[in-house]
């Protein structure tokens, strides 16, 4: 694919290799293929479209990563007519058919991230010059979804960003050619603070640990302000290295600071480590100030409960979806990847299957795979029927605006996926936001070619 | 020619020769073809290929041909990482000066780390580069977050100053690194008879900075500095006795070195506009250890088939999942298609460092001379009615 993007200064506009560069378009697109596929970097030529998932196989991230995975081959079975079809008969928007995607077989292919923005490049950068792909999907760190976004935004592919909660990524670092399902940190915020102000009181002192990267900044932040907001102090706010497996040497200041919350703003490993030490030093029988001493999860996922096995009993958090759900979107998914793996599905699983399914949709509704036609397509798009009730793909920053869940560890768990009860649904006008208050620009599509 | 022996200047070409050609050479199977899968020739991938060459060949000049073993070069790289995208954010998108700064900044970096760690030797000598390095990589990740980015890492945006661009990314895009107006992701591709092979601006640009950092260190190896510093590799304690004071060699050296790394990182930044603190973790120094000696510790060509060969493991096994082995295997039956997938899986995908591990292992035992060795006797089985090879030059004699 011949990339003749050269910039005004084109001091080179004139010489052999940009000669070359125009010398070879009429080579690629040959005028028998159909409007929909030229024009834009790795058009499908053959029978098949190749997407690229690129999810974390090593690192605090992995069990995440292998869910992500699943749900990425459960969606592709899906689109490509097998199995049982899961969230496409419910979901609202009637364009897939079970037969690939207009008209082509879905192929993928996977790379590790390694939870680190530098190989995840590499390893999107290869789907992309080596095999072809149209889109990347994936990520489970918000450092990571930043990072490949922007390089897809770079490359001319469309970015349908997995796991990621930090406000960033739709935020000040949002790009026209990234889109997300999943919900943030400032929606994490507004949806927790009124039920941790109605079971903890309103006069409550917070000491925060934060992963040291942009989710880590932003969820500290959202649940700052909005705490701080209801009468609530901040004590102190530490950052540990998303690298740390011990936090122990992190706990212990906790308990001479005098606060009564500890906010672990951990996801993963981390989350699971940090969590154990803290139950471990006894954190939750303590008695600070005159009242019980409280641990909270800002984000959470039932992978996460099921690591930190019985510390999570009681412990609030939120939660972009979560298996337990009745709604008939939630129940055909739950069902047909508990059929294909044995148990149900996390909260990662869900939004990157979801993901792959708007897309598939999105270049059916646009009849093109161009990055342009998509983004079209998905902007102010409105849908229901995939397991969050009415939803909204806001044009403005490409983010999914849907209902939050906010769960609680279970006392009783009745099996060993059963750890998380939900709480309440916040509705989603309660955690929408405006689109500026994170600045950023959103820049312009770039279809590649 | 070129101030170089008859048999470095043939040396000289074949390494040009195969950095023209990589396009080729890197493609050799059809791409629609089973084989496919090996391909290496896609421009990230080739670019790694030079800019590891790069990086190794300044750590073997320190290593290979002065004796210490640095095990935080990670760092200098790192730092050269980021002095270049602070020069494509602060000052141009033009590549030149970026370049330019890492290496000087890495050559800084390198005299003042330089400076305290070559007072001592052998395995203190490689503590303190190690300590040096895991602070500035603790640095980096945390203290300077302003600065670095943190693990979220450094990039570019639009709303950089870039001040010698004037009014740039009208377009609403980021403006991507270029040479002059030349991309450097550009590619021209030419497709023949099934087979497709990718020309890229930014390769080639890589690509001649790595020849002429192969002819620099060639320079250096045949010269009484690099007589000097073979010296000290062989016996720094007698070199002493003679009255010489080694100390300026050995820092003059390191410094070189790491412009090299500094060299590679500005490279790296220049391709793809991101710096993150994992570039100056311990383990990407330990792999460029790695590198040279696979490749042959002290020899001239070592060092960049070694990065390449560990390059080529990271990026093109690790992405053989299960799925891919069930295609290649779909033709025996269904049970001992499973079987011999269950076998080979732990070894491909994210198994990869397993493999390597293997094959380092092997190498470091039959050959300890490295892959060059393994050349060398092959070559020597096609000639053995010549007279043995009596010089013993940098380019024969592998290290330890």
């Amino acid at each position: 694919m011949s990339k003749s993007n050269f910039t005004r200064r084109g001091l080179l506009k004139t010489s052999a290799v940009a000669g070359g560069a125009t010398l070879a378009a009429p080579q690629f697109f040959s005028p028998s293929w159909a409007d929909g596929h030229a024009g834009y970097l790795n058009a499908p030529q053959g029978d098949t479209v190749t997407l690229g998932f690129n999810v974390p196989q090593s690192g605090p991230y992995a069990d995440e990563g292998a869910d992500e995975l699943r749900a990425y081959e459960l969606a592709v079975e899906h689109l490509n007519g097998g199995g049982d079809a899961g969230m496409m008969n419910t979901f609202s928007s009637k364009a897939l058919t079970g037969n690939g995607v207009l008209g082509k077989k879905v192929a993928y292919v996977t790379g590790d991230t390694q939870t680190k923005p530098d190989a995840a490049r590499a390893s999107a950068k290869s789907m992309i010059e080596k095999d072809g792909a149209v889109m990347i999907t994936g990520g489970s760190s918000s450092g990571v979804a930043v990072a490949v976004q922007a390089l897809c935004q770079e490359a001319g592919i469309i970015f349908m960003a997995g796991l990621t909660h930090s406000n960033d990524t739709t935020g000040k670092d949002k790009k026209a050619n990234g889109f997300r399902h999943f919900f943030n940190s400032y929606m994490s915020g507004a949806a927790l603070a009124p039920i941790l102000g109605a079971n903890y009181g309103k006069d409550r002192k917070a000491y925060h640990l934060t992963a040291d990267y942009n989710w880590g900044y932003t969820t500290e932040e959202a649940v700052r302000t909005s705490t701080e907001a209801m009468g609530w102090e901040t004590v102190a706010a530490v950052k540990t290295p998303l690298t740390q497996t011990d936090f122990s040497s992190y706990i212990a200041p906790v308990l001479q600071s005098g606060a009564d919350v500890l906010v672990l703003n951990h996801y993963g490993g981390n989350m699971v480590n940090s969590l154990t030490n803290a139950v471990q030093f006894g954190l939750r029988d303590k008695q600070v100030n005159g009242k019980n001493f409280e641990i909270i999860v800002p984000l959470y996922s039932r992978l996460m409960a099921k690591g930190a096995g019985a510390n999570v009993k009681g412990i609030f958090g939120s939660t972009n979806w979560h298996w337990s759900l009745t709604d008939e979107g939630s129940k055909a998914f739950v069902k047909s990847f508990g059929e294909k793996y044995g148990f149900p599905p996390s909260q990662a699983a869900h939004t990157c299957y979801v993901q792959t399914m708007l897309y598939a949709d999105a270049a059916e509704r646009a009849g093109t795979f161009n990055p342009c036609g998509i983004a079209e397509a998905l902007e102010g798009f409105e849908f229901d029927g995939m397991g969050n009730g009415p939803t909204l793909y806001r044009a403005e920053d490409h983010q999914c605006f849907k209902d939050v869940l906010v769960v609680k560890g279970k006392e009783n768990p009745t099996s060993e996926f059963d750890l998380l009860e939900i709480v309440e649904v916040t509705p989603a006008a309660q955690v929408t936001y405006d689109a500026s208050i994170f600045g950023g620009e959103l820049g312009t599509c770039n279809p590649g070619a | 020619m070129f101030g170089l022996s008859a048999k470095d200047t043939r040396l000289f070409f074949i390494v040009t020769g195969l950095v023209a050609f990589a396009p080729f050479l890197m493609n050799p199977f059809p791409t629609g073809s089973a084989m496919a899968q090996f391909n290496a020739g896609y421009p990230d991938l080739m670019q790694r290929f030079v800019i590891f060459g790069i990086f190794a060949i300044g750590f073997n000049l320190l290593f290979g041909l002065t004796g210490y073993l640095s095990f935080g070069h990670a760092a200098f790289l790192g730092a050269g990482s980021y002095a270049a995208v602070w020069m494509l954010k602060l000052l141009t998108i033009n590549v030149i000066p970026a370049i330019l700064i890492s290496t000087v900044v890495a050559g800084a970096f390198a005299l003042l780390i330089g400076f305290i760690s070559l007072r001592r030797s052998g395995i203190y000598f490689s503590i303190l580069t190690l300590a040096f390095a895991q602070m500035a990589f603790a640095l980096a990740a945390s203290v300077l977050t302003p600065i670095t980015g943190g693990e979220t890492g450094l990039q570019t945006a639009l709303n950089d100053p870039r001040i010698l661009d004037g009014i740039a990314s009208s377009g609403g895009n980021i403006p991507a690194p270029a040479l002059f107006g030349l991309e450097m992701r550009n590619s021209y591709v030419w497709n023949v008879s099934g087979w497709t092979f990718t020309f890229n601006a930014g390769y080639y640009l890589a690509g001649a900075f790595m020849i002429v950092a192969f002819y620099l260190s060639m320079r250096i190896f045949r010269s009484p500095f690099g007589l000097m510093l073979q010296a000290i590799k062989t016996n720094q304690t007698r070199l002493n006795y003679t009255g010489l004071n080694s100390r300026p060699y050995t820092l003059a050296v390191f410094v070189i070195s790491g412009m090299y790394a500094g060299l590679a990182g500005g490279l790296m930044a220049s391709m793809d506009p991101l710096a993150g603190a994992e570039r100056m973790q311990w383990t990407a120094s330990g792999e460029v250890v790695l590198m040279t000696i696979l490749g042959g510790a002290g020899t001239l060509i070592g060092p960049v088939l070694g990065a390449g060969f560990i390059k080529y493991f990271e990026n093109i096994f690790s992405k053989i999942n299960s799925n891919v082995l069930h295609e290649w295997f779909a033709f025996m039956p269904d049970g001992m298609e499973d079987f011999i997938v269950t076998i080979l899986y732990p070894f491909v995908g994210k198994g990869w460092h397993l493999t390597l591990g293997i094959m380092f292992m092997m190498v470091v035992i039959f050959l300890p001379g490295g892959l060059v060795e393994g050349g060398q006797r092959i070559a020597n089985l096609f000639r053995r009615k010549k007279s043995q090879p009596s010089e013993a030059d940098g380019a024969k004699t592998p290290a330890e």
